[in-house]
Formats: structure tokens, sequence, C-alpha cells
């Protein structure tokens, strides 16, 4: 398929997010190394570098990746003590866990020809509702039926708490899926996008001034939206969680 | 769609559509994410949040040691600023004292100075009077002579042989007296 490209106007915008096995062609088993494996074992080591080795000095006075590194911490840490509380912060390495996936998972996904785990609905789905479940399960432990306060609404008037119920209901079993599919539609949208773009830059060949201008353009606001969906999808688990902690309205 | 051969695992691989709805992909894709998060969090647990929160804690240790130690440095510096004014004021108040008593001193040697001087021309004065007066009795004395002179030789002309040097004499210092 990808020889067909170097002729004429063929694009497919995405092919970027196949998903293919690493070595052979044979059926992918969910073991299979696959491209998936190899980008996320990429995202790991990122934050290995990051975290780990680039606080390895411990100063005082920090390193430049030391000094990343502790912003991102305080930066989550403040978000999830703003949000949820004294009784969030153990929750913290969670939600820390959450955000450095996917904001390395994003940023490795902008370098060109790499595989980007988190446009795919399987990966955010998966943690959207690992959240979803660890709130909802977390509600009721913590609180009991009492967690069911959620959904009545006590400073409504009494003849609009059934109906505010109802909502309140739906929109909390929603949670999970515009949870994922903010993530994955926004970053699948913007590489989709900028392939779309660099299909009409191959087909002008040299006069390819204005696409290649519209990629650098999408390509500097995919930047950005890699690191707010990052940090959307992290402060709406700090609510959600917040939820679970204080059912009360 | 001519390459078959080249996906022949995956049957929507070449197919039109979403690899994203390629529900054949979605076990392996949960599975690695599973292990990709389980090790996120194993290191991060274990090794790199509690490290930077120690250097987050160490840190603001330092600065509040920091702190406290330019608070003291501070104090310090304001005591310093007061021995140092006041010693400057103990010094002002001594070098006034210096120049009252040096003042004194001076006054004391001027007025020496001008009584020797008083002393002396009232020496000098006193000679002098006595001086003029010696002058003075000379003249008169002179004066005497000279008259009792011109008395005797007027009395001698008039009515020579009459002179008697006594009496003339006595008549001059008579008028003379007056």
């Amino acid at each position: 398929m990808a020889d067909e490209a170097t002729s004429g106007f063929n694009i497919h915008p995405m092919d970027q997010f196949q998903i293919h096995s690493l070595f052979g062609d044979g059926p992918i088993h969910f073991y299979t190394p696959t491209n998936v494996t190899l980008w996320m074992g990429f995202t790991v080591l990122a934050i290995v570098a990051l975290l780990v080795f680039g606080t390895r000095g411990r100063a005082i006075v920090p390193s430049r990746s030391q000094s990343i590194a502790e912003s991102m911490y305080g930066f989550i840490y403040k978000m999830v003590e703003d949000i949820t509380g004294k009784q969030g912060l153990k929750f913290f390495p969670y939600i820390f866990t959450l955000f450095m996936f996917v904001l390395v998972a994003n940023f490795l996904g902008l370098i060109p020809t790499s595989f980007t785990t988190t446009s795919h609905i399987a990966v955010t789905a998966t943690l959207a509702f690992a959240v979803f479940f660890t709130v909802t399960i977390l509600g009721f432990a913590l609180n009991g039926f009492k967690f069911l306060g959620l959904f009545w609404v006590s400073s409504a008037p009494l003849a609009l708490r059934p109906i505010l119920a109802v909502i309140e209901l739906i929109s909390y079993f929603v949670r999970p899926v515009s949870h994922s599919i903010r993530l994955a539609g926004n970053v699948m949208a913007g590489h989709a996008v900028i392939k779309v773009f660099a299909g009409f830059a191959g087909a002008l060949g040299l006069g390819a001034i204005a696409p290649i201008f519209a990629i650098t353009a999408v390509y500097g606001l995919e930047v950005l939206v890699a690191a707010i969906q990052a940090y959307v999808f992290t402060i709406l688990t700090c609510v959600y969680l917040n939820d679970a902690l204080h059912p009360s309205h | 769609m001519a390459d078959t051969t080249h996906s022949a695992g995956h049957e929507a691989a070449s197919a039109p559509g979403m690899p994203q709805l390629d529900f054949s992909t979605f076990p392996n894709q949960i599975f690695w994410l599973v292990v990709t998060l389980v090790v996120i969090y194993i290191v991060l647990s274990r090794i790199a949040l509690p490290r930077i929160a120690s250097v987050l804690a160490d840190r603001s240790d330092t600065i509040q040691r920091d702190l406290e130690k330019a608070e003291a440095l501070k104090a310090k510096a304001v005591d310093a600023e007061a021995a140092y004014n006041k010693a400057l004021a103990d010094a002002r108040l001594e070098a006034s004292s210096i120049v009252a008593e040096t003042k004194a001193d001076i006054q004391k040697d001027l007025d020496k100075a001008i009584a020797k001087a008083d002393a002396e021309i009232a020496a000098k004065a006193a000679e002098g009077e006595a001086k003029i007066k010696e002058i003075k009795d000379n003249a008169l004395a002179s004066v005497e002579v000279v008259a009792t002179d011109t008395a005797s030789a007027i009395v001698d002309a008039v009515m020579p042989g009459a002179a008697d040097a006594k009496a003339v004499k006595a008549a001059v210092k008579a008028q003379l007296k007056g």
C-alpha cells in the first residue's frame, strides 16, 4: 500500500495508526510484541530517563532535568491537593503515573514516523474505565450508600430531584466514554490532519509551500494539544476522585 | 487492494476505516498498556517520587535554615550599627571636651601674656612720666634762673648799684609761685 503513494494523489491518513507485529506477520495475540509494545516501551524509558536519571543528582540547586521533574511533581501534587484535598494525596502516585504516561506518550507520538499509543481508543478507554471503576468502588467503599447522594442534588427543589438524579446518573456513566474519546479523538484527529497535509505536500512536489506551512502550524498546535490533553485527562481524574472522596453535593 | 501478502495476519489492515476500531488488536494493546502502567507505577512509587519528595523537603529545610541565618545576621548587623553610632557619639563628645580644654589653656596663656604686656606698658609709662617730670622741673628751674638774671639786669639798668641779688631772687621766686 505504501508503494502506491510514490505517484499520484494518494493519501492514507489512517495508516499511521496501523498496529503490526514487530517480528514476522503472524496473528496478533495479546502477548505479541507490536509497535504498541515498542512505543510504550519508549514511553517507559523516557519517563525513567526524566524522573529517575534526571533526578540522580538530588541537588539542592537542581539541574535542568531535575528541575523539570520537580516542576511536574509539584504541578500534579498541587492539582491533586487543590481538587481532592489532603485525603486525595494518597492517590497521588496513581494520578502521577497516569499523567506521565499520557503526557510522554502524546509527545513521543509527535516524533515523525512514530506510533502514538494514546491515539487508540482501546488504550484511552482502558485508562478511563480504570479511573471509572476505581472511583465507583472507592466511592462505595468509603461512603457506603451515601455515595448515591452524588446523584441526589439536595440543593435543588424536591420536585426536580428525581429528574436531576436521572441526568446525573446518565452523565456519571457517560464519563468514561467522554474521558477516553476526548483524549484519543484529539490526538488522532491532529495526527490525521498532519498526514493529510503531508499527502498534499507529496502530491504538489516542489511547490508545496502552503501544505508545509500548514503542517508546521498544525504541528505547533499538536504540541499544545499533547500537553493540554494530558492535563485535562489528569484534572478530570482528580475531579472524579473527589466525587468518590466527598460525594455530597 | 493488491497487497494481501503484506499483512496476511490482520483482517482489517488493508480495509478502509479506522485501525482504532479493529477489535482484534484490543487485547494486545490493553495487555501492553497494563504492563506499561505497572512498570511506570513501580518505578515512580519506589524510586522517583520518594526521591523528588525528599529533595523538595531538603530544599525547603535548607531555605528555612538560610532564612533563619540571614535573620540572625541581620540582627547582628543592627547591633553593630548601634555600637558604631554609640562610638561615634562618644568620640564626638570627647573631641568637644578636648576642644574646650584647649581653648581654656589658650585663654589662660593669652591672659597671662596680656597682663605681662600691660605691666610692661605701665612700667614704661611711669618711666616716661618720671622723665617728663624731670624735664619739666629742669625747665622750671631754668626759668627761675633766667627770670632772676633778667630781673637783676632790669633792676641794674633802672637803678644801678641798688641791686641786691638776694632780694631779687626772693622776689622772682615769690612771683613764680604766683
